[in-house]
C-alpha cells in the first residue's frame, strides 16, 4: 500500500464541477475538507452507516447530477445492505469510494474486517454495482467518477495513518441548507 | 382490505412524493403495490429500516420529498440515525403499521411494539396515532404539509390481521 488519503481525495475532488459530494463520519469528512470546503458538500458527523444511502437517495432525487460518496471502511461496513439496495436501483449517477485503511481511524486504529480480507467491491459487484474494484496503485480515477455509466464503486487501499483533523462545519442545519441553496437555488423548495 | 391505502396513495401524489422507501409488510402490501405502480414515484425496497432514514435525507438534499413505510417493529432499527433528522433538521413523513397491541398473535412482537411511540418521541419524532381506517389519510396529509418529523401509526386494529394465516393471506 502506497497511497496517501488526503492525496487521493484531493485528486477525486480536483475541479469538482457540479459534482455532489457526501462523506462519512470520521476521517473521510476531514479528507475532503482538507480538499477544500464547499456548499456542494455535505460531510456527516453522526449517522454512522448511512453515507452510501444518503448518496442513493441524492442520485434518485437528481439524476441529472453526478454524485459521489466518499466514506470510510467501518463505515461502509456498518450498512453493507445499502450495497444491495442500491444494486437493486442502479442509479447511474452514482459512485461510491471507500477510502480503506483497514482501521476505525476514530477509536483508537483498530482493525477493520477489511484487514482480514473481506473484500468490499466483491461485495458491490455481486450486489449487482456495473463498476467495482479494488484500487492500490495511483490511477487517474475522474471519468469513474464524473463520466462511467454506474452505480460505481471503488475500494481503495490506502495507509494506515493519523493526520491532523481538518474539521467542517459542525452545525447540521447550516450543512444541510446551504448545499439545498447551492443546489436548489433561493426558493428552496422541492 | 386496506381500503385506506387508496387514500394514503393519493396524498402522496398529491404532496408530490417521488420516492417511496419501504420495508415489506404485509399491512402496508396494498399501499406498497399502489406506489409500485405509480411512475411519478420510485419506490426503493430496503434491506432494514435504518437504511430508509438516510434515503430520505439524501433525497432532501436533493430537493425531493419522500416517505417511508415500515413495521413498528423496525422502529428500533433507526433509534441512533433519527439523530440526524434532528441535528441538521431534516424533514421525514414515515407511516408506521403497528405491531404487538391488541389481537397481536406473535408474543415477539410485542415488546418493540410496547416501545414504538416512546422510541419516536425520545429522538423528537412526532407520533400521530390512527386508531379507525379513515383517519390513516387525513393524519398522513397533514404529515406532508409540514416541515417536520412525523410517524403515522396505524393501530393493529385497522390492519385487521389477527393471525398467521390472515398474515399469508393478504
Amino acid at each position: 500500500m502506497s497511497l496517501h488519503r488526503r492525496d487521493v481525495v484531493r485528486k477525486l475532488l480536483d475541479k469538482r464541477g457540479g459534482l455532489l459530494v457526501v462523506a462519512g463520519l470520521g476521517s473521510t469528512a476531514w479528507d475532503i475538507t482538507a480538499a477544500g470546503d464547499h456548499d456542494l458538500s455535505f460531510p456527516t458527523w453522526g449517522a454512522m452507516g448511512q453515507a452510501a444511502m444518503m448518496g442513493l437517495g441524492l442520485a434518485l432525487a437528481q439524476p441529472k447530477r453526478r454524485v459521489l460518496v466518499i466514506t470510510g471502511d467501518g463505515e461502509m461496513l456498518m450498512g453493507l445492505g445499502a450495497l444491495a439496495t442500491i444494486g437493486v436501483q442502479k442509479p447511474k449517477n452514482l459512485t461510491i469510494v471507500v477510502i480503506d485503511n483497514e482501521r476505525y481511524g476514530e477509536t483508537g486504529m483498530q482493525t477493520t474486517h477489511t484487514a482480514s480480507g473481506v473484500n468490499l467491491a466483491a461485495v458491490a459487484k455481486a450486489c449487482g454495482f456495473k463498476n467495482s474494484r479494488v484500487v492500490t496503485k495511483n490511477v487517474p480515477l475522474r471519468d469513474v467518477v464524473h463520466r462511467t455509466a454506474g452505480p460505481n464503486f471503488l475500494q481503495i487501499k490506502v495507509i494506515a495513518e493519523k493526520l491532523p483533523l481538518v474539521l467542517p462545519p459542525q452545525d447540521g442545519v447550516l450543512l444541510k441548507d446551504r448545499f439545498r441553496r447551492a443546489l436548489l437555488g433561493k426558493a428552496d423548495r422541492t | 382490505m386496506q381500503a385506506w391505502a387508496e387514500a394514503v396513495h393519493q396524498e402522496f401524489a398529491r404532496a408530490g412524493v417521488r420516492l417511496v422507501g419501504y420495508v415489506p409488510d404485509a399491512g402496508h402490501k396494498r399501499l406498497i403495490e399502489l406506489c409500485r405502480a405509480d411512475k411519478s414515484m420510485r419506490s426503493v425496497v430496503l434491506t432494514t429500516e435504518e437504511e430508509g432514514i438516510g434515503l430520505a435525507a439524501g433525497a432532501w438534499l436533493g430537493g425531493a420529498r419522500s416517505v417511508l413505510l415500515m413495521q413498528s417493529s423496525g422502529v428500533g432499527n433507526i433509534v441512533n440515525v433519527l439523530g440526524i433528522l434532528k441535528t441538521c433538521r431534516f424533514p421525514l413523513v414515515t407511516v408506521v403499521t403497528m405491531r404487538g397491541e391488541a389481537g397481536e398473535f406473535n408474543s415477539w412482537q410485542v415488546p418493540m411494539g410496547e416501545g414504538t411511540q416512546a422510541s419516536f418521541e425520545t429522538m423528537g419524532v412526532a407520533v400521530k396515532r390512527a386508531s379507525a381506517a379513515g383517519e390513516v389519510a387525513s393524519l398522513v396529509a397533514a404529515a406532508l404539509r409540514g416541515e417536520q418529523s412525523v410517524a403515522v401509526l396505524i393501530s393493529q386494529k385497522v390492519i385487521g390481521i389477527k393471525s398467521f394465516q390472515d398474515q399469508t393471506n393478504q
